[in-house]
Formats: structure tokens, sequence, C-alpha cells
């Protein structure tokens, strides 16, 4: 009775039809954002539910039909396995110090020529900054080759040579990734200079003219007040470098970096080595192994992400990234 | 006097310029300026390394590499377009989903920082060695979303009761073109690659979206614009700078990732053909370019800067 009292007034007054109208449209619109996001999360998140599916599955699981996300028998055995034959804990030392090393590297050079680019004048300048936006826009494969063959027999000036007498070969060592990064072309260095310089030049100058009239040097500066002041850019430069060269393959797979210190390239193997080694011999169930090996990969870097991804979105807003 | 000092320190500072980008001048000019002499040098060459000592001679073979990599070799031609043509089909399709995202994700809503994390998850699991085994889950998954156009046709008509050849065809005698059923259609089988490619580009899109004044919204609002004039005359106006950052990004990304890489690599290490290599090498990147030049050229004309 109450009810078709109110539907009365609705339908009487246009200003609370108006109202309840708006109501139900805004209702529409949020069913609708909340049905999209959750179906993009859900084909997102996917295969990574598939993959853990996989990997605690039983072999009587792999083949029933029934089984969908929850598996009947459970086991811890796909990690056990391919935590042994990924070597895991030493190998994911080895690449943590090799990745973390690199990211630091990275930071420091990338910074200090975004600083240069950004805050001095020199003749040149413009050319130059054109010259790291083409170092973003060449793809890496057209400098593969000439990668190669310079670290396959490296001889910088002759200087190896007088030495050493002859130049050494840094295949299947990883020198020849800190020689690039050391030098600013490392993995999308070129985008990591663009980051920091854009951020640079959004700081107010009167910090370091404050500094100069104070007598503090430019490079007491720079490392004392710019980069203490630079985490948004560092934040993301920090995320994305981590990410990316933990996740790359190419330059690992091109200077033959040895799978010990690349547990990404271990990967690729692991596969084979659960069925030579193991006599696993059904390519199904070896692929629960794979699943099992690559989440454990995943690991590190998602909890790095976890812990870093609230200052890395507010990061690269602020950063000016996009400036 | 006065002046002369301030010359000094003027090319001081100059100086200090030049110290702080010194590290990179150096790498670029050592590693990427020589890389591209050498890799124009080899397309033209025969190389051959020097296994045990590590050196490489080269025989200068003119054009050869390059009419055999047109003329003769199997795979090259038809690899190159297919990269192009999933280029052209993604790079549209990448920009708007991702600006759609991140309109969705800029307003204020609960749990807004765990979907954020979720939506830029593709980008950590973004390797290739990973890739493969996920691309084998989700098709165990999800069956239909994650598969290719034809596996999605295949299902259809033979188990699953829906029959999405039924729909194209009612679309198709509607009188909706053929070629832009087939966009859609290949547009929905790849969402995956689609969404798991937009992850950067939805960061920097929020991040525009976060640039824009607000005063702007609500001029919009007091003159009474609906959601989609505004959309259209004041939020996408003023992305379309990072509609350009975001195609480089994308065009550039998807062709570090496409067969013609692969390729290249393969012929390079697996077949020891350095020179055939270089010449996959140089001729994508310069087919790379050339569209980035004419993509970044027709955006540009229609770009509105604010400041």
């Amino acid at each position: 009775m109450n009810l078709i009292k109110r539907l009365n007034t609705f339908i009487h007054d246009p200003f609370e039809m108006k109202i309840l109208m708006n109501k139900i449209k805004e209702l529409f619109v949020l069913i609708i954002r909340i049905l999209i996001l959750v179906g993009v999360g859900y084909v997102i998140l996917s295969p990574l539910i598939g993959m853990l599916v996989n990997a605690i599955s039983s072999d009587v699981d792999a083949y029933n039909p029934m089984v969908f996300v929850l598996p009947q028998f459970p086991t811890w055995e796909r990690f056990q396995l391919a935590w042994k034959r990924l070597d895991y804990l030493p190998t994911m030392g080895r690449d943590l110090l090799y990745t973390g090393s690199l990211t630091l590297l990275q930071l420091l050079i990338c910074s200090m020529v975004g600083y240069g680019f950004a805050r001095f004048e020199f003749p040149l300048k413009k050319v130059l900054f054109a010259m790291v936006v083409v170092m973003i826009v060449i793809p890496s494969h057209t400098v593969m080759l000439p990668f190669y063959l310079t670290f396959r027999s490296f001889d910088p000036f002759g200087i190896v040579t007088a030495i050493h007498g002859a130049p050494i070969n840094l295949m299947a060592t990883v020198w020849p990734m800190y020689i690039l990064t050391a030098l600013g072309c490392g993995i999308r260095s070129g985008l990591y200079i663009y980051i920091f310089n854009q951020f640079f030049r959004g700081l107010p100058k009167e910090i370091e003219e404050a500094a100069f009239v104070d007598g503090c040097g430019v490079w007491k500066t720079y490392f004392k007040i710019m980069l203490r002041n630079a985490s948004p850019a560092i934040i993301t430069v920090t995320v994305f470098s981590i990410v990316w060269q933990f996740n790359d393959t190419f330059y690992a797979k091109l200077f033959l970096i040895s799978e010990n210190v690349v547990i990404s390239k271990k990967i690729a193997s692991l596969q084979a080595n659960i069925a030579n080694l193991d006599k696993v011999l059904d390519p199904t169930i070896q692929e629960l192994y794979l699943d099992a090996g690559v989440l454990l990969i995943l690991l590190p870097i998602v909890i790095v992400y976890l812990i870093l991804q609230k200052n890395f979105i507010e990061g690269v807003e602020r950063s000016g990234i996009v400036g | 006097m006065k002046k002369r000092k301030r010359l000094t320190l003027l090319q001081k500072r100059s100086l200090h310029g030049y110290l702080f980008i010194l590290p990179w001048l150096i790498g670029f000019i050592a590693f990427y300026v020589r890389s591209l002499i050498m890799t124009g040098q080899f397309s033209f060459s025969n190389l051959t390394v020097d296994a045990i000592n590590g050196g490489f001679q080269l025989e200068n073979v003119g054009f050869a590499n390059y009419i055999y990599a047109f003329r003769v070799h199997p795979s090259f031609k038809q690899v190159l377009t297919t990269s192009v043509a999933d280029m052209v089909i993604d790079v549209p399709l990448i920009i708007f989903f991702s600006l759609f995202m991140a309109m969705m994700l800029n307003r204020k809503f609960k749990g807004r920082s765990i979907v954020r994390a979720i939506f830029f998850l593709p980008v950590i699991l973004n390797s290739s060695a990973i890739q493969a085994a996920m691309d084998l889950s989700a098709t165990m998954m999800a069956g239909g979303i994650s598969s290719q156009a034809a596996e999605v046709t295949a299902t259809a008509s033979s188990t699953i009761a829906f029959d999405i050849n039924y729909l194209m065809n009612m679309f198709i005698s509607l009188g909706i073109p053929g070629a832009f059923m087939d966009y859609i259609v290949q547009a929905v089988s790849r969402i995956n690659d689609i969404i798991s490619a937009s992850g950067v580009q939805i960061v920097i899109f929020i991040a525009a979206l976060q640039s824009i004044p607000t005063s702007m919204y609500e001029v919009a609002k007091i003159e009474g614009a609906t959601a989609y004039e505004t959309f259209w005359k004041v939020t996408f106006p003023m992305v379309m700078p990072h509609i350009i950052t975001n195609v480089v990004y994308t065009i550039v990304d998807s062709f570090t990732q496409s067969e013609v890489v692969d390729l290249a690599y393969d012929v390079a290490f697996n077949q020891m053909n350095y020179g055939l290599s270089s010449v996959f090498s140089l001729v994508s990147t310069i087919v790379t370019v050339l569209i980035l030049m004419l993509v970044v050229w027709f955006i540009q004309k229609r770009t509105f800067y604010y400041n």
C-alpha cells in the first residue's frame, strides 16, 4: 500500500520522477562498470589462477574432466620437484643480486644523464636529446649483431690487447650487461633517461639556486638535494627496471649469460630437465611442473611489485612521465 | 670584468652538463652509433666469424643479401607483413582500450588500488618464457576467449550451443561490411593480447587524466555538457599529446616482440647467416621508423597543446 502511494507521488511529481530516474541510471552505470572491471580483471588473472590450479593438481586431477579450479587431490609435489630442478634459492639469489645491482646502476646513470639534460645548457643539447629519443625508438634487434661481435672480442681502443695480448671474449659472462648499463645503454635506458629528464625539469630551480648561494657544489647539489627529491621518478624507474631486467631473455640469450644467473632462462629447460631426469614422460604432467616453476619464478617479482605498487602509480602520476 | 666572470660561470655550467651526460654519450657513440654503422655494413657483406680467435671477416657482396631476402627467402616478406598487419590491428585497439580503462580507474571507488595493481600485472608477467606457459594455461582456463579467431568459430560450431557464425551472418545480412565484422571478431579473440599489452599505456593515461585541471570539468558541467560531450570536448583533446607517447610506445613494443625479431635472431645465431640477419633487422627497423613518423605526423596535425 505504502509502495503504491510512493509510486503515485513519483508519477505525479516530475521532480521526484527525475531523481528516481537518475538514481536508476546511476545504478545501471555502476553495475556495468563493475561488470567490466571484474571481467577484464578476470581475463588478466585467469592465466595465473589456471597456473596455480595446475601446479597443485595431482596426476588424477589432470585427467579428470570434472575438475575445474578446485583440484580433488591437491599436492605440493610439483613445487617440490620444480624447486629442486631450478636449484631455486641459489639461482634466485644470484638473479636478484644481478637484477638489483643493474637496477642501482641504471638509477645512478640514468638520473645523472637526465639531470644533465634537464638543468644544464650546453651546445648541441637539443640534438643529443633527440638521440636519446632515437635510442628509445630503435628496436634492440637492430643492434644485436654488432653488440654480440663487440663483446665476443672485447677490445676498446686496443687497451685489452696491449695488456692481455689478445681481445677477451666476454660471452657467457655478465660483464656485457654491466658495461652497457654503466654507459647508459642498458635495457630501455633511453626511457629512464627520458623519465628522469621530465621529472627534474618539473622541479623548481630555486632549490638549486639556494644551494649554489650557500656554496654547495654542482655534484653535491645533485647527490644531496636533487636525488633526495626525486623519489617519485626513482620509484617509477626502479619498478620498470627491476621488472624488465628480471624478465629479460633477449639480452641474456644474446650474451649467452648462464641460466644459473638469469632464472627466466632456466624455465625454458625446466620441462626437458624434468622429463629426462625424473622420467616424467607425459607432456600434460610435465606442463604442471612447468606451471609450478613459472609461479616460483614470478614470486619475488610480484612481492616487490606489491610492496612498491602504491608508491609506483603515484610516482608515475607525479614524475611527469607524461609531460 | 663583470661580464667575463659571468661567461666563465656559464662555461663551467655547460662543462658540468657534459660531465653529467658523459657516460651516456660514450655509450651511445661506442655502442649505438657504431652498431648502426656496422649493421649497415654487414647487410652488404658476407660475414664469417672466426670461431677460435673471435674476430670476423667481411666480404663485400653488394645488394646480394637484399635480393636474397626479398626474392628468395621463403618467409621474410610474409613475416614482415604479418607483423605490420598485427600492429595495425592492435595499436588502435590498445590505445582506445587503455584510455577507456584509465578513465574507469581514475574515478574514486572502493578497492581502487587493488584493481590498479591487477591492471599493471601483465607488464610484470610479460616475459617470453613465462608468456608461453601463461598462454597455455589461459587456453586451458577459458577455452574460447583467449584462443585465436579460428578456434572460437571451431568450438562454436562443434560443441557449444551458441553459434558465433549465426550471429556474424545476422550482422552481415544487416548490411554491416564483412571486413568490419572480421576486425571485430579479431579484436574480441585477441582480447587477451590487447589487455596484456596495455599495462604501461593505462598507467600513462591515468597520469595524463590526473593532469587535466578540474576547473575545465566544472565549466563543462555548468555549461550543461553531457558526459559524452565532456569526453570529446575536454578529456580527449587534453590527453591527445599523450596518445602520441602511447602510440610510439605501443608500436616500438609490438615490433620488439614481433616475429621479425625471432626470425632475425634465428637466421643470425642458428643459421650463422649474419649478413641476411642484418638485412632483416635493418628493413624492419626502417619500416617501423617510417610507420612511426607517418603516425606521429598524422596525429600531431590534429593535436591541441594546452601549454
